[in-house]
């Protein structure tokens, strides 16, 4: 997982609640067998519509989502923070994350951002006036900054120290590489292996 | 104090232990099927890790796998991407293989057992909840999702939190028409699909030591059923006897060595269970489902329960909404239930001696008229060697259908499926809503069951061909 200290881009403002996972990524792209290729079905269904604001010319290459409260609803499939970082979003801003989407994004390097809905009301105000606006969210200082706004927000320890190393729970296992190998040595000649290696 | 099986089996692949954090549990054989390992094999190659340990590493082909025609191209694009992107993932990263068409191939709790690749004091996952069939062989085996399949091809690890034990004692003499699946069956309706949740379980007492190394699989394999995380056997003479001389089986100084492990892998006297549960073998008789989960099931001597008998309101609720989902009345005897189908197969009872006591209960017999009698091999192998006994033509000249080996009408991701409103007695592990198909409905039942029901159209055990033999023996008017 790559790791997420600062980031800085243009913003997309979407003001909808309870956006569920279904809208973010629909049932039938669950067919695919792999991870990446689901930026076309993000948002699939609202992105027919050519005044969806992802669709508007000027946010091409924004990398920040500042959504509205309840994001991240229903399924736990794990293909909604696929989705979103395929299309390029490194964050997503909103007043409340649906617990296990958090997890999700969270253990993907994709950070979801909590602050209070009047600075996501402002953020959002503020990008739409100005789609080239700069959004920083800064990790390392836990703060999220735009023209006229600084916000902190919270993030819990070890979710922050995986993010800002790039650790995925399997690069944690992978720092105890030398138990790992240790154990491997020990391991008696009797024990089955499916080819000869 | 003395340790459970499960904790020796346990303790002895602790690769880290810390404070705070889950054990760090070595893999002792990852086995891999083609739909739930494609997005694992994407997360490696987007980190650009290897597979750790190819040596401790084996796929096959099962869910998706057609059972008629395999030389052609498979037909719903699907299934057919899904079992490409295994081959081609295989190849990639070097993974044994077994591919429609291989000899080894087959459902995947089949094939490790049959490789001798399942070996007691082992840890054994698999991207597939069945994988507890393994623990027949004292092996800690257990069913785990992607992003775990991913973090096992690339560390040969899982950090894990300890689960709890729960014995599952079988005291007493089964009577003779009582298989494996009978039993397992009994134990899920006394405990509740949710009775092992928590817990891995281990199945002792003198019932137990009885039963063959196959039908300890089928117990084994249907914890998951009762919401286990894990079913365990002690591995003993019966254990070592079928593993020895199988393709993977340890050889020579490797084989003493192992056995005498094995042999230290049985619950101490003093150690003890979180929770107990005892069973009077003698008591049983023949078990079948009725309802929509695994826990919904009766003797087949019995009726059909009414939903008002239920004092939980909850499970109440269940058994009307299973009746209506089954089309069956309260009170019905299960002996009258009529099926259209009748599936042989599956990771529960798929394997040989499965094979043999159904076509001991066809043979000479025909399969009922507007019955469809499906029997599904296993493995390739389990085919193979039935082929060589005969039994495909005892199957055959019953009116059945011989099939190549797969996971087929189990969960009906390949064509084998039932229609809207079809019934079948099926022996394999779940009869949920749609399971089988949309709208069919499942009784589950053993292949003894699932034999003698299709020769007489509905539910019925052996012992009924019995007295229908006799009767058609008495001539008319006497
Ligand atoms: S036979 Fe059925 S239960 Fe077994 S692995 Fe296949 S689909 Fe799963």
């Amino acid at each position: 997982m790559e790791a997420f200290t600062t980031h800085t881009g243009r913003a997309v403002p979407l003001r909808r609640s309870n956006v569920d996972t279904d809208q973010i990524i629909p049932a039938h792209w669950l067919k695919k067998v792999t991870r990446d290729g689901f930026e076309d079905g993000l948002f699939e269904a609202w992105r027919k519509d050519s005044s969806f604001v992802l669709n508007q010319p000027e946010r091409t290459g924004a990398t920040v989502l500042i959504a509205g409260p309840d994001f991240g609803t229903g399924s736990s499939r794990e293909h909604a923070v696929w989705a979103l970082q395929n299309y390029g979003f490194k964050a997503v801003i909103s007043s409340r994350f649906a617990d296990i989407f958090r997890g999700n994004s969270l253990k993907n390097g994709l950070l979801t951002v909590v602050l209070e809905q009047k600075i996501v009301d402002a953020l959002q105000e503020l990008t739409e006036k100005d789609p080239k606006a700069p959004v920083t969210v800064d990790l390392e200082a836990r703060e999220v900054r735009a023209e006229g706004i600084t916000a902190a927000f919270e993030l819990d320890e070890n979710a922050r120290w995986r993010l800002l190393n790039g650790l995925d729970d399997i690069s944690i296992t992978l720092q105890n590489e030398a138990d790992i190998s240790a154990y491997e040595s020990k391991r008696p000649s009797h024990k089955p292996r499916t080819v000869q290696v | 104090m003395g340790r459970t099986l499960a904790e020796k089996v346990w303790d002895d692949h602790v690769v880290r232990r810390a404070e705070g954090e889950p054990d760090l549990l070595f893999i002792d054989l990852h086995l891999l099927h083609e739909v739930t390992s494609p997005q694992a094999f994407d997360g490696l190659r987007q980190a650009g890790r290897p597979v750790r340990r190819l040596d401790l590493t084996i796929a096959t082909e099962d869910h998706n796998t057609p059972t008629l025609d395999i030389d052609k191209p498979i037909a719903d694009p699907v299934s057919r991407v899904q079992l490409e992107t295994l081959r081609k993932n295989a190849a990639e990263f070097g993974v044994r293989l077994h591919s429609l068409g291989d000899v080894e191939q087959g459902v995947v709790h089949v094939v490790g057992p049959q490789l001798g690749l399942t070996q007691p004091g082992t840890t054994v996952v698999c991207g597939d909840s069945h994988t507890s069939t393994h623990g027949a062989f004292g092996a800690l085996a257990f069913g785990i999702g992607t992003s775990q399949v991913e973090h096992v091809l690339a560390t040969q690890t899982l950090p894990l939190a300890r689960p709890k034990t729960m014995a599952i004692t079988v005291d007493g003499e089964l009577p003779e028409d009582v298989t494996a699946k009978d039993l397992i069956l009994a134990i899920i309706t006394k405990i509740g699909t949710g009775g092992g949740q928590g817990y891995i379980l281990e199945y002792r007492g003198s019932a137990i030591e009885k039963l063959s190394m196959e039908a300890r699989m089928t117990i084994c394999n249907m914890s998951i059923e009762a919401g286990a995380r894990a079913g365990m056997i002690a591995p003993d003479e019966t254990t070592f006897a079928y593993i020895k001389g199988r393709a993977h089986a340890p050889e020579g100084e490797d084989w003493d060595a192992a056995v005498a492990y094995w042999k230290t892998l049985k619950t101490d006297e003093d150690a003890e269970f979180d929770a107990e549960v005892v069973i009077d073998g003698a008591s049983l008789a023949p078990f079948v489902t009725w309802g929509t989960n695994p826990g919904q099931g009766a003797p087949l001597s019995a009726s059909v329960p009414d939903p008002a008998s239920y004092e939980d309101a909850s499970e109440r609720f269940a058994a009307e909404k299973a009746l209506e989902y089954m089309g069956l009345e309260a009170g019905q005897a299960l002996r009258d239930i009529k099926v259209d189908t009748v599936f042989v197969g599956s990771c529960t009872n798929g394997r040989i001696e499965d094979l043999r006591a159904a076509a001991s209960i066809v043979e000479g017999r025909k399969v009922a008229d507007g019955v469809r009698m499906l029997v599904v091999p296993g493995s390739a192998r389990v085919g193979l060697q039935a082929v060589s006994e005969g039994l495909d033509l005892v199957f055959k000249e019953a009116g059945a259908e011989w099939r190549h080996a797969g996971c087929s009408m189990c969960l009906g991701m390949n064509p084998d499926q039932l229609a809207p409103g079809e019934r079948s007695a099926s022996t394999s592990n779940r009869n949920f809503e749609g399971r089988q198909g949309k709208g069919g409905r499942t009784h589950l039942v053993s292949p003894q069951v699932a034999a003698a029901t299709a020769v007489l159209g509905h539910l019925a055990s052996p012992a009924d061909l019995n007295d229908q033999s006799s009767a058609a023996r008495t001539p008319a008017g006497v």
